[in-house]
């Protein structure tokens, strides 16, 4: 029984605990560090279609041997009350081809609003290949109370894009951002 | 992949099973307890694939549960069973490592390729975007400017209410019908883009093997090609709040004749609803 | 740390006489695993009965007697409630009681702490449970808690959060408690590789626990922020993801799956030689499947999302991961088969839930490979096939391995045999009830019924109807087990130290019941 009395396993039970509480800080902040790896993985991959390629005006041959159907789509959130939708439902482009068309957007509020656009692409694979040269998700859009207006998105497809590939769907969701109100949750307890 | 007698020898046991476990008659002559091998190429592909899985495993469960069952007759102590002494044996260790593992990869070949079939939604004939709203489905057909929302019928929404004093047996489809179905074309290729309005749904209609989640911000897409017109129906299948339970799925498949006759009538209505709207504000402008 | 240890000479003495402040300030290993368990058989009937208010509402199509929001929160309190209060606890619970017996130890390496973890847990229900009487009630989101549907919470969020922090801490300090203990306390040559597999199952539990709790911790903190700190980590309008919740969520959850069966491996490898009267087959082979079970569950998650639109390689990627499962997991059933396999078999009440564990267990393990197919998976996914699935691993899985345990070593903790007849029928019953229960949800899942609605198309009624009432003659049952276990603490049929003919390690080489600290002086194992 004095073997157990001596300092021995007391410091061991001390270094054991210290090593497992550092494990547990370090899984805690493992969590968190999936948030940038996630993101990471997904631009890396091209996965989840929601990167935003802003690209620059350089640009390849076109591809003219291939045509790929974009379409269009525009969603609103629930807490957003506005007309959104695209002017034309799609288009025909060769690889590698600049288009430019327009979201039409109304606030039907009759207080101004932030708007933000979040974009998604489906496939999603076909994600890293859409390059937009300017979109109006790349900045939060203001909004007078009752304005309407048409917005902007030119970009092209990467001619690298796998052959695979006939129709790609680019999709918005504008969410809103005004300052004062909460984005999430906070509605009625619809959940309980 | 399974041949049709195994499969009527399956339905057999299993009917028997469900009705001689549950000392339950048979009232209840059409009773569904396995999955639909449903109306599309995909979905009967998704069903051999779960039918030769359950006869793997019903196979390794033989042999398992025999030797067991064996064990538990032939060894008892009360039988005068003498123990043995033994407690390790490398070769049949192995040997029973490997071939599960054998069987695991084989298992996987055709699953590899019928989900890289699943994903190719390339080539497709028409489009039709899913919104998930709590607490019912919005469909928007691209390019031909129809779009609706799809809830759960008047009839069955007025029975589910807690102390309804209706027969549940007089209900049409009780639970499982909307007042607007999604109608689409068979023999074509349909690609489904799907999104979300709130929460998280999840869209599931069993006769054609495709389930998606509808994901707020992100849009995920699938397709289905029906072979054979009809109606089927499905539910959400992803937790979305109070009544989760109450916004089923109804799929309407049509000849491509009787879909376009559909697809009219759709242009028509609305023509007529936006004339009708136009005619009033030209009323009241007066 | 541990004054338990360190002064030992002076503690010959037994437990504190005042009622109170021995259970509430007690470090004793045997009475924390007391407390444990007796907590866990509470959550165990707290949990049971939100279930059987879930079949009575599903009895028969239409909704006679609850609401659906409330429905949603009987699910998710009944899932939290059996996680975290029923299986977690008890298997703490049975290794507080057993490991310093096993490894020839005093008492649990760190004292202080657990008696902390323990107290920790009564709080956190008390949070928890308080939620269903708060305007709004429970949390209704399912245990999975996933945005956005879980920040429509109302003011039961903070709570469910809180009582989620709590939870983990206690299993992190119930775990480094197992750590410390196996790696300090064994008796003087007992290798890692002589260790009864009991510990060895905890240790490797403990290293998920350790690993995975803190990453839950991380994920509720994240929706805690999104909710009232304005952040956007999984709100797509901040440009977060919804999807990533799910991602951290499973990586914490599938290893929680295995913290919840291994330690039921462990029981059942000491249950089954003990009946069979030969010695375990392939120790060091359960050692390396537990081990690569432990590994494969950190790279198999995201198998619970393969319909939220996941990349064809990674779908790919984890259905070929997930299947790999199935290989130790078969090595272990086998390992057991082989065990009974030219034995001397008798089939006292342990031996009976032992048994059961394995069939039903593998059962479980059959769907689980059926779910694996990720093409037949999007049929599966969020059905009543689901259902049948996890439960007939943590039902007739992990619970019936804690209840084999409880049999098992009853009679060694009291001193008094347990009433055997009683014991019998009570394995029967509930067997029937378990498999009426949860065997027809196999079919309502096939056959289109999704999981967690409150209300059925008609043509599920049969199969409803028979899982209602096998539900409540499994819930039933399980009074009878309470009956049992309380007829055995306070008496009895004296149990002799070997209690069982063939039972085998240091345990039982200690009088029923032990004394307050086991092993005051260190067994040698040769």
């Amino acid at each position: 029984m004095n073997n157990l009395a001596d300092p021995g396993p007391r410091k061991s039970n001390r270094s054991v605990l210290f090593q497992a509480v550092v494990v547990c800080l370090v899984m805690f902040g493992f969590g968190f560090a999936m948030v940038p790896l996630y993101r990471a993985f997904c631009n890396l991959t091209g996965i989840n279609g929601r990167m935003a390629v802003v690209a620059t005006e350089t640009l390849a041959q076109s591809d003219l041997t291939r045509v790929i159907t974009v379409q269009f789509v525009a969603n609103r959130n629930q807490y957003l009350p506005w007309e959104f939708k695209p002017e034309v439902s799609s288009v025909q482009v060769h690889p590698g081809e600049i288009r430019t068309v327009t979201f039409f957007a109304h606030n039907l509020r009759d207080v101004p609003m932030v708007g933000r656009a979040v974009p998604s692409i489906a496939p999603g694979e076909a994600a890293k290949y859409l390059r937009k040269l300017e979109c109006f998700c790349f900045n939060e859009q203001h909004f007078a109370s009752g304005e309407a207006r048409n917005m902007p998105v030119r970009f092209y497809i990467d001619p690298r894009i796998p052959p695979g590939i006939d129709t790609l769907t680019l999709s918005y969701t504008f969410f809103d951002a005004s300052p004062q109100t909460t984005m999430v949750g906070d509605k009625t307890a619809a959940g309980s | 992949m399974i041949c049709m007698r195994m499969r009527g020898v399956m339905e057999s046991t299993l009917v028997a099973a469900a009705m001689t476990g549950a000392g339950i008659g048979s009232a209840h002559a059409g009773l569904r307890y396995n999955m639909p091998e449903g109306v599309s190429e995909i979905s009967r592909s998704v069903y051999s694939l779960h039918m030769a899985m359950f006869w793997v495993c019903v196979a390794i469960g033989a042999l398992v549960f025999g030797a067991m069952i064996y064990s538990i007759v032939r060894f008892r102590k009360s039988a005068g069973a003498q123990p043995a002494n033994f407690h390790e044996n490398t070769a049949i260790e192995l040997i029973w490592t490997a071939i599960p593992f054998a069987i695991l990869v084989i298992m996987t070949i055709p699953a590899a390729g019928l989900l890289i079939k699943m994903d190719d939604t390339s080539q497709s004939d028409m489009t039709i975007k899913i919104t998930g709203y709590q607490w019912k489905w919005h469909y928007d057909y691209l390019d031909q400017d129809v779009s609706f929302f799809s809830a759960l019928a008047q009839d069955s929404n007025a029975a589910r209410q807690l102390g309804a004093q209706i027969d549940l047996k007089s209900v049409d489809h009780y639970l499982l019908n909307v007042d607007h179905p999604v109608v689409v074309p068979v023999g074509k290729k349909i690609r489904f883009l799907i999104t979300s309005n709130d929460v998280i749904h999840s869209w599931w209609v069993s006769d054609l093997a495709v389930k998606k989640d509808a994901i707020p911000g992100f849009i995920n897409e699938f397709w289905t090609r029906i072979d054979v017109p009809g109606i089927y129906r499905g539910q959400c299948a992803e937790l979305c709040g109070r009544d989760h339970g109450f916004m089923p799925i109804v799929v309407e498949a049509k000849t491509p004749e009787d879909y376009a006759a559909w697809l009219d009538a759709q242009h028509a209505a609305k023509a007529q609803q936006t004339a009708m709207v136009n005619g009033a504000a030209l009323a009241a402008a007066r | 740390m541990s004054e338990q240890v360190l002064g030992h000479d002076e503690h010959d003495h037994g437990p504190d006489p005042q009622f109170l402040r021995r259970w509430i300030t007690t470090t004793n290993h045997k009475d924390l695993g007391a407390l444990y368990l007796w907590f866990s058989l509470l959550m165990f009937l707290v949990g049971g009965a939100m279930a059987l208010v879930i079949r009575a509402e599903l009895f028969q199509p239409g909704m006679q007697l609850v609401r659906p929001e409330f429905f949603n929160q009987m699910t998710t309190m009944h899932a939290l409630v059996m996680i975290f209060g029923g299986v977690m606890p008890a298997f703490v619970g049975l290794s507080n009681w057993l490991l310093p017996v096993m490894l020839g130890a005093p008492d649990m390496a760190l004292p202080r702490l657990n008696n902390w973890g323990f107290w920790i847990l009564p709080f956190a229900f008390t949070l928890l449970i308080s939620t269903l009487f708060m305007p709004g009630g429970a949390p209704a989101g399912g245990w999975t808690m996933y945005p956005p549907l879980v920040l429509q919470t109302g003011l039961a969020f903070p709570f469910l959060i809180f009582s989620v922090h709590l939870l983990g801490v206690s299993s992190i300090m119930g775990g480094i408690n197992v750590i410390a203990t196996i790696l300090n306390l064994r008796a003087p040559g007992m290798t890692l590789m002589k260790m009864p597999l009991f510990a060895w199952s905890w240790l490797i539990t403990a290293f998920l626990i350790i690993a995975v709790m803190p990453v839950l911790a991380g994920a509720v903190t994240m929706l805690l922020m999104d909710k009232y700190f304005g952040t956007s980590f999984f709100n797509a309008a901040g440009g977060g993801d919804p999807v990533l919740f799910q991602h951290v969520f499973w990586f914490f959850g599938h290893p929680e799956v295995y913290i919840l069966i291994l330690p039921a491996f462990g029981i059942v490898s000491h249950i089954i030689p003990t009946f069979s009267r030969k010695p375990l087959f392939g120790h060091a082979s359960m050692v390396y499947a537990m081990s690569a079970i432990a590994f494969l569950s950190f790279i198999v998650w995201a198998h619970h999302m393969f319909t939220v639109g996941l990349p064809l390689a990674a779908e790919l990627f984890f259905m070929f991961a997930t299947m790999l499962i199935a290989v130790p997991t078969g090595v272990k059933v086998f390992n057991w088969t082989a065990t009974m396999w030219r034995g001397s078999l008798s089939f006292e009440t342990p031996m009976l839930f032992a048994l059961g564990f394995v069939f039903m267990f593998t059962i479980g393990g059959f769907s689980g490979l059926m779910l694996a197919m990720a093409p037949a998976d999007f049929q599966y996914q969020d059905t009543y096939f689901v259902v049948a699935h996890f439960h007939y691993v943590l039902v007739p899985g992990a619970v019936y391995s804690i209840m084999a345990a409880v049999y098992f070593w009853l009679p060694k903790w009291t001193g008094h045999m347990y009433d055997e007849r009683l014991g019998k029928l009570h394995f029967w019953l509930s067997t029937i009830g378990v498999n009426l229960t949860f065997f027809p949800m196999h079919f309502s899942g096939l056959a289109g019924m999704p999981r967690r609605i409150p209300d059925y198309a008609l043509q599920f009624t049969t199969f409803n109807q028979i899982s209602s009432v096998g539900a409540f003659m499994f819930g039933f049952s399980q009074l009878l087990f309470v009956y049992i276990v309380i007829k055995c603490v306070r008496g009895g049929e004296k149990a002799t130290a070997q209690v069982w003919e063939g039972a085998e390690g240091l345990e039982w080489t200690l009088p029923s019941p032990p004394p307050y600290h086991s092993f005051t002086i260190p067994p040698l194992v040769t």
